[in-house]
């Protein structure tokens, strides 16, 4: 009966509590030091960001929490969270903010040092579209919807290929759609130059 | 009027699904008598992609672009996508803040012995049509009365925010007045600078839809026939994924979904095709309706 | 070395102020080196130079030592160079014999590398070392002190510190540029934490101000110039014509029944434009004065002079009216100033995104001010423009204030009205009302407890900053609402509120004429625009001009109890001025060498203060030294260097160069 009970009743418990030995403060300072970072500190929890933000609703932390856990040091948490992915760059956050924190350059430094760590969550396509886009560009030095669309759906879930052949169809019908893989003249200059500049 | 001949930057896009705002910016162009001259070899601004892998490559990619257009001699660069918009006003800030940014950029670009970036100024064509043409002229040049219905300014979200100075930051209203004075009239849009969500309907798909919603739903509401745009991935957006947003939802949305560019070359005499109004998705049966192939025989020109 | 017995000897100084300077400067060794400079017979160091003990070493040393010059390198001249004069007199010594040398504000608290600011110190030193060598004894000045005293703005502030001088028997001018005084205190219907009716408290300190014999109350008008200085103060007043003459005027208010308008059109700045007012007006029925402005600019007899002046009817035998009265400018003479101009509302304009003025529904603090009011535009009841009764309300804390975008501080009054605000218009309406605010501040008197009162009566509170008011809705119980857009930042949740009515707790600013204020009267602003006081601790209702003080709001945000104890202050302060009878003068004043002055005049219309006269008979200038200020101003003029300054005269100050020069 005993062993039946626990077989059954077993819901996933997770702690939410953190020890201080989990903070990373060094990792904070040194967030705060990137460029676009720097107000990190002066952060006073308003909530304004998360207020504006179109996409907060859907985030896990919501982009005050985030400042919040980057302040105090919890690197995993920030770094392996869905919000910094779900961030779609409007800066709506960054000319709110009552203090002039830049949160936009925050979550995109967050989003470069998780993939650079590959803390970001797994099967999360929007790491993958923007590895896919900077593939591309980095070859071709533009970057080809159509192209970029195929080697995403194939690099994250092949099936949605299926859903986006009505979409593309429209595209194509109305003339917005070029197969054409578009590359600029001295695409070899270029490759050369961002090889030699990596860096995150 | 600083000059008639502006560098131009047409962007990744403005070679895909954008192409209609490329088409409706040459032609409202010409008519007004000012001229786009293509950045020779551009390349890919980076969007927002690439700052989430690599700043420096990001940076440089921009940088490239504005060398160039420094070497080209251009002293203004037109760049009507918000993304591009963005991310090359972004690097000039980012120089002007950071040194290290500054001299990062700076060793790139001798790589690839291009000049130092200072003097270039990227501007958007609402700017310029806003500032450097004026409402007043473009109104007098209006040869077409508007027949159509009600219009939403969209402005999206890149173009006002912290780098740029196309328009007012949290009211922009500078669309609104351009197209007022070709006649046509504009709604309260409260979710003007709303994000469309980019490129979250290629990745989160429900997430990207349901922003898209949110925007063509309050635009409905406050009784707009079309919506207006100024970049074209929130075009692309709010076009090619209503008639999904339709089934999805069970509402009746069919919103023509347009650029500013083409309300403006319309009033000015340009024609469908030279206005890329063939290439809509959505609202077809309104795109119809407000620009007849044959405008000579529904119109009497003013 | 003329000195009598054994020439200069100089006593050197050196204090550690706790940690402030020991901690940046090496005070030990900066000790030794002042006792290597020439004449210096002794150099001390000590931990607090401004205490009992800290003087008294000095005294003694005067004594035991012979000194007969003193240098002390601690603080600013500002804090304690009075207390070190007072030990050299103490000593025996005359006053001026001491040269101070601020290496805490100029060296510790400016400089990080410990090394170079002892350098520092070093050279600033050696510069007052030689310079002392070269003071003089003076006597300082004295002036007799006006007992007459001007107050600027006729709000709480003004009342309050112009009623404690008059009851104290001194002759007051209270200048307010509104055709009535009562500042903001008369729009509001009660006032935290007690909820005491402002009116009650209010009205009848504005009839005693009218009624008192000592005070001479200016309405309508402004302080244009003021010249002199502590003591003796001439000041211009502009009056703006009212076109109803205040000596004739009965107050029984016919002329603005009789106005031509039957209906009243303009809107009522008072009411902040939630009413109509005529062009022959009263401010609020309880103004003081109680007589009418007629407003020039919406008059029809002065815009076309076509009218049937019913007005003019109305008044009858009293005469009060004309439409000729002209401005006119007053001059007065008094000996000390009380500012008390108060503050504006931050413009909701101005933070956009919550749609003041786009939407109808969205009020400032102050507009809701009026509408509780039982006076007010609505008569006490909150309702809409549309005359609909909120049935939710939401109130924003913190508009325009603590955002680096707009105003960085704290304004210290809207959360506690904002909870007033609450409680009213729930005891009116019965609405429910949230409050959306980053931080309660309640730190005052009862205020905490009123916090309790409303969270008890089920008033919601949302710690969040509201992100944006609009008025999209996404399903129909937003239909036709304002949807407050927020993070319960305590919940972790994002929200969409939908209220019918939004209130914006506008901040507290300075008016945008302070600086104008401010050169007139001489007195600085600090970074946030509000007039600086004199020290934060010590002398908060001093300013850096003496006998001008700071009383209220234009100081800084505050509340009416800190306002009125403010006012106190400053009218206490102007009390003890006026009871010394004459205050003591730097007696820094310039003087002519009359062998040398050619007679050129140049310096005489130089002269901000009038000092300086021409002797016709010996056709030379003289300056009088009680009329001089020491500004240096005729003594940089002077082509033939014949105008020289007691305590900067050019071998003192040729001294110091080298001083500082010579490195070691
Ligand atoms: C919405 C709101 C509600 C509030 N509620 C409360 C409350 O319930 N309880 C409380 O304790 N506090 C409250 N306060 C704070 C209170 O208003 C202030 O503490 C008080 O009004 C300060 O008085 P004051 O005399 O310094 O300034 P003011 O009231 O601003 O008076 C200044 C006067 O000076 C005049 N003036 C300005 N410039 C000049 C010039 N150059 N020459 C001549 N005259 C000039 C003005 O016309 C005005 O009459 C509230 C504030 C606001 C904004
Ligand atoms: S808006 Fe700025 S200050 Fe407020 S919580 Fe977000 S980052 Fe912090
Ligand atoms: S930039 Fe990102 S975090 Fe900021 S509001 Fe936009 S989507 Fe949200």
């Amino acid at each position: 009966m005993k062993a039946l009970r626990a077989f059954w009743f077993r819901p996933e418990m997770r702690r939410k509590m953190k020890f201080q030995r989990e903070a990373d403060p060094e990792w904070a300072q040194q967030v705060a030091q990137r460029p676009g970072c720097e107000g990190l500190f002066s952060c006073l929890q308003c909530g304004t960001c998360s207020g504006t933000c179109p996409l907060s609703i859907y985030m896990d932390f919501a982009p005050r929490r985030i400042i919040g856990l980057v302040r105090e040091g919890f690197r995993e948490d920030a770094l392996g969270c869905q919000t910094i992915w779900l961030c779609a760059s409007c800066y709506a956050c960054a000319v709110h903010c009552p203090r002039q924190i830049r949160i936009t350059d925050v979550m995109y430094s967050l989003k470069r040092e998780a993939l650079q760590y590959k803390l970001y969550p797994r099967r999360f396509p929007i790491p993958v579209l923007a590895q896919e886009f900077y593939g591309i560009v980095s070859d071709r030095g533009r970057s080809s919807e159509f192209w970029l669309v195929l080697r995403m759906a194939l690099h994250s879930n092949p099936l949605q290929l299926l859903t986006l052949i009505g979409t593309g169809w429209r595209l194509f019908r109305t003339g917005r759609l070029s197969l054409h893989k578009e590359q600029i003249e001295h695409v070899k200059e270029l490759q050369a130059e961002l090889a030699g500049r990596r860096g995150t | 009027m600083t000059s008639a001949t502006y560098g131009y930057y047409p962007g990744c896009s403005m070679r895909g699904s954008g192409i209609a705002y490329e088409e409706s910016l040459v032609t409202l162009f010409r008519l007004l008598g000012l001229t786009l001259q293509e950045l020779r070899d551009w390349n890919c601004c980076g969007a927002t992609s690439y700052m989430c892998i690599d700043e420096n490559l990001a940076f440089l990619l921009s940088a490239r672009n504005l060398a160039l257009a420094q070497q080209t001699g251009f002293r203004e660069l037109v760049t009507p996508c918000s993304a591009c918009y963005l991310c090359l006003r972004k690097v000039q800030d980012y120089v002007q803040r950071y040194p290290q940014v500054a001299e990062r950029v700076r060793d790139s670009l001798a790589v690839a012995s291009l000049p130092p970036l200072d003097a270039v100024k990227v501007r958007h064509p609402l700017e310029i049509l806003f500032t450097d043409v004026e409402p007043e002229r473009i109104r007098s040049k209006a040869v077409r009365h508007w027949h159509g219905g009600q219009v939403a300014c969209y402005y999206g979200c890149q173009l006002v925010r912290p780098y740029g100075e196309a328009d007012r930051l949290h009211n922009p209203t500078r669309m609104d007045e351009l197209l007022q004075a070709v006649g046509v009239p504009t709604v309260k849009f409260a979710l003007k600078t709303k994000c469309c969500g980019g490129s979250l309907t290629g990745t989160i798909h429900p997430v990207g839809l349901r922003l898209n919603y949110i925007l063509l739903k309050e635009a409905a509401r406050k009784g707009a026939k079309a919506i207006a745009t100024v970049c074209p991935l929130c075009q692309y957006n709010l076009d090619a994924y209503q008639a999904e947003i339709r089934r999805e939802t069970g509402e009746a949305l069919d919103l023509p979904i347009l650029f500013f560019t083409q309300i403006l070359g319309w009033a000015l005499g340009g024609d469908v095709r030279s206005l890329g109004l063939h290439r809509a998705i959505s609202g077809r049966r309104v795109i119809d309706e407000w620009f007849p192939q044959h405008p000579e025989e529904v119109e009497s020109y003013v | 070395m003329s000195e009598a017995n054994g020439g200069i000897r100089i006593g050197v100084y050196t204090c550690h102020c706790g940690t402030n300077i020991a901690a940046a400067v090496d005070v030990e060794s900066l000790a030794a080196y002042a006792a290597t400079l020439p004449d210096v017979v002794v150099s001390r160091e000590y931990k607090y130079l401004c205490c009992d003990p800290g003087q008294d070493l000095i005294r003694q040393d005067i004594a035991d030592k012979r000194l007969n010059r003193i240098v002390v390198a601690a603080c600013s001249p500002h804090l304690h160079e009075h207390t070190f004069r007072g030990a050299l007199v103490a000593g025996g010594l005359n006053p001026f014999y001491l040269q101070l040398v601020n290496i805490r504000e100029h060296v510790a608290w400016v400089h990080e590398d410990r090394k170079e600011a002892t350098r520092k110190a070093e050279d600033l030193l050696r510069a007052a070392v030689r310079r002392v060598a070269r003071h003089e004894p003076l006597e300082p000045g004295r002036t007799p002190i006006h007992p007459d005293v001007l107050v600027v703005g006729g709000g709480i502030a003004g009342i309050h510190a112009a009623l404690t001088l008059a009851n104290a028997g001194k002759r007051i001018y209270l200048v307010e540029r509104e055709p009535t005084i009562g500042g903001h205190m008369a729009k509001f219907d009660r006032t935290f934490p007690t909820l005491d009716c402002a009116a009650c408290i209010l009205t009848p300190k504005m009839s005693a101000v009218k009624a008192h014999p000592n005070i001479t109350l200016w309405t309508y008008s402004e302080v244009t110039k003021v010249d002199g200085h502590v003591g003796n103060y001439t000041v211009k007043v502009k009056r703006w014509p009212r076109y109803v003459r205040e000596d004739l005027c009965a107050g029984c208010m016919e002329c603005l029944e009789a106005c031509v308008y039957e209906e009243a059109r303009v809107p009522d700045d008072f009411n902040l434009g939630l009413t109509k007012r005529k062009p022959i007006y009263i401010a609020f029925p309880e103004a003081v004065p109680q007589v009418p402005v007629i407003d020039p600019d919406t008059c029809i007899q002065f815009k076309s002079g076509k009218c049937k002046k019913t007005c003019i009817d109305a008044c009858g035998e009293r005469h009060a009216i004309s439409f000729q009265l002209q401005e006119k400018t007053e001059e007065i003479e008094v000996g000390s100033i009380i500012v008390a101009t108060g503050f504006q509302v931050f413009d909701a304009r101005r933070a956009s995104y919550y749609g003041y003025g786009v939407y109808p529904n969205v009020y400032t603090a102050l507009e809701v001010e009026r509408l509780v009011n039982a006076s007010g535009p609505t008569g006490g009841e909150v309702v809409l423009r549309d005359g609909r009764a909120p049935k939710t309300v939401g109130i924003v804390h913190c508009v325009g204030s603590r955002d680096e975008n707009t105003n960085r501080w704290c304004s210290r009054v809207c959360c506690m009205y904002s909870l007033k605000l609450a409680h009213l218009i729930k005891e009116r309406t019965g609405a429910e009302v949230f409050n959306f605010y980053i931080d309660i501040r309640t730190p005052g008197k009862g205020f905490e407890e009123f916090y309790q009162k409303l969270l008890n009566e089920r008033v919601h509170f949302i710690r969040g900053r509201v992100a944006e008011v609009t008025d999209w809705a996404l399903d129909p119980t937003e239909e036709g609402k304002l949807v407050l857009r927020v993070e319960d930042t305590l919940a972790s949740l994002v929200r969409r509120i939908p209220v019918d009515m939004v209130v914006l707790a506008v901040g507290l600013e300075p008016h945008p004429d302070a600086p104008e204020t401010g050169r007139i009267f001489n007195i600085s602003c600090s970074e946030e625009g509000f007039f600086l006081e004199r020290h934060p601790k010590l002398a908060p209702v001093n300013t850096f001009t003496d006998g001008v003080f700071l009383a209220g709001c234009c100081q800084g945000p505050k509340d009416i109890p800190d306002t009125v104890a403010q006012a106190g202050a400053a009218a206490a302060e102007a009390l003890a001025l006026i009871d010394a009878g004459s205050v003591e003068t730097e007696p820094n004043t310039a003087y002519v060498i009359a062998e040398v002055c050619s007679g050129c005049k140049t310096c005489i219309p130089l002269c901000p203060y009038h000092a300086v006269t021409f002797l016709d008979n010996e056709k030379k200038v003289r300056i009088d030294q009680a009329m001089c200020r020491g500004c240096g101003t005729c003594v940089a003029a002077c082509p033939s260097g014949s105008i020289r300054q007691h305590l900067f005269e050019d071998e003192q100050i040729f001294e110091e160069i080298e001083g500082i020069l010579a490195y070691a």
